[in-house]
């Protein structure tokens, strides 16, 4: 039985000699919130909760300081990246790709989503790799159809695609078709 | 039991002509090598199972050394990250070869009209017999298995080393 007070939960737990009585933390969202805003205040924002996974972003040279800060606080513990990878909004300017992180926390079983925002003429972002081992191959794949450059990546190159290709697919300016074939038309195919 | 190739038969001896004896003896006892990538691999399996048994044609001795094979049967969607190896195993292969294109994916490309799938394999190697289907029935591939046996058993000596198939040979890049 919980009886919640702020973050602060009484905890009832019975057993077959004795109750016991605790007092300890219910991590939710609101909680993680109010921690993030104390440590970075302004610069992280526009926090949401689409189908109840908090959500938030932040300026990308703050990514690095935000992960390790989310990682080594002994109550948030978000130390499994579940996903990386990246979104492209072609109409804001300025903002056109988000690479967006997904975090677990493994104890209290909690999602959250991170997401920077860069501009497509310089698509710089700090590697996670360092702090995260499964951000290596996702970070090759996020360049591989995206072409967001990870500064410091140990070893940034396509990893799915062939390596002479020369444009980043998943882009929304090119098609998904082959343009190279030569035996389909699209009349035939119902485009 | 196969039937006999035409041939003149005597008082204790029939004669043939080489290559039908040849080719009775290879279209028999083909040797495949199943390059299955994806579903069509499943439906292989179940074309080497006991129900369609693809053993019943002799071929029941599957390698999976190129080397060692006759048939290459392509089963799966190709990427064109897989082209270049697939390329290689070809190569590997002694003549006489051949090739066999195992559903929508091998022939054509399949559904996957996309900028990282090979559109059909006869992009990269002569193929022998296109199998249709997504994934075609066993039957289909033991269909295209028994088209496979007709070529093999009507092959001439000759038609390795003649012109046309240097020719074709040489549209696809290989020496």
């Amino acid at each position: 039985m919980y009886e919640s007070y702020g973050n602060w939960v009484l905890k009832i737990s019975l057993s077959y000699s004795h109750t016991l009585i605790l007092l300890t933390f219910l991590v939710d969202n609101a909680y993680i919130k109010q921690r993030l805003t104390a440590q970075f205040g302004e610069q992280v924002s526009r926090f949401e909760e689409p189908y109840g996974m908090l959500t938030f972003e932040s300026p990308k040279d703050l990514n690095l300081k935000i992960l390790q800060f989310l990682y080594d606080d002994p109550e948030l513990r978000f130390q499994f990246m579940t996903d990386l990878t990246a979104v492209h909004y072609p109409h804001d300017i300025g903002r056109e790709l988000a690479i967006v992180y997904h975090l677990h926390n493994l104890v209290d079983n909690i999602r959250i989503r991170y997401k920077v925002f860069t501009d497509i003429q310089k698509p710089d972002v700090f590697t996670a790799t360092k702090l995260f081992s499964a951000a290596n191959w996702m970070e090759r794949e996020t360049y591989d159809f995206y072409g967001v450059n990870f500064v410091g990546h140990p070893n940034l190159k396509r990893i799915l695609n062939v390596d002479e290709m020369n444009y980043f697919p998943m882009r929304k300016e090119y098609p998904l078709e082959d343009q190279t074939r030569i035996d389909k038309d699209d009349a035939m195919f119902g485009r | 039991m196969v039937d006999m190739p035409e041939g003149h038969t005597g008082d204790g001896f029939f004669a043939t002509k080489l290559s039908d004896a040849v080719g009775l003896a290879r279209k028999n006892s083909m040797w495949p090598l199943p390059f299955a990538t994806s579903c069509c691999g499943i439906e292989f399996m179940a074309t080497m199972a006991s129900h369609y048994d693809l053993a019943r044609f002799g071929a029941e001795r599957l390698g999976f050394s190129p080397r060692q094979c006759d048939l290459l049967m392509v089963m799966g969607t190709i990427a064109k990250k897989m082209g270049p190896i697939l390329k290689s195993v070809y190569l590997q292969m002694a003549e006489p070869r051949w090739v066999m294109a195992v559903g929508a994916c091998a022939s054509s490309g399949g559904i996957f009209d996309s900028y990282s799938v090979l559109q059909g394999i006869d992009q990269i190697i002569p193929v022998d017999v296109y199998v249709p289907g997504c994934p075609p029935r066993p039957e289909g591939i033991l269909d295209g298995f028994m088209r496979i046996q007709d070529l093999v058993g009507e092959e001439s000596f000759r038609r390795r080393n003649g012109e046309q198939y240097r020719e074709l040979m040489q549209s696809y890049g290989i020496k």
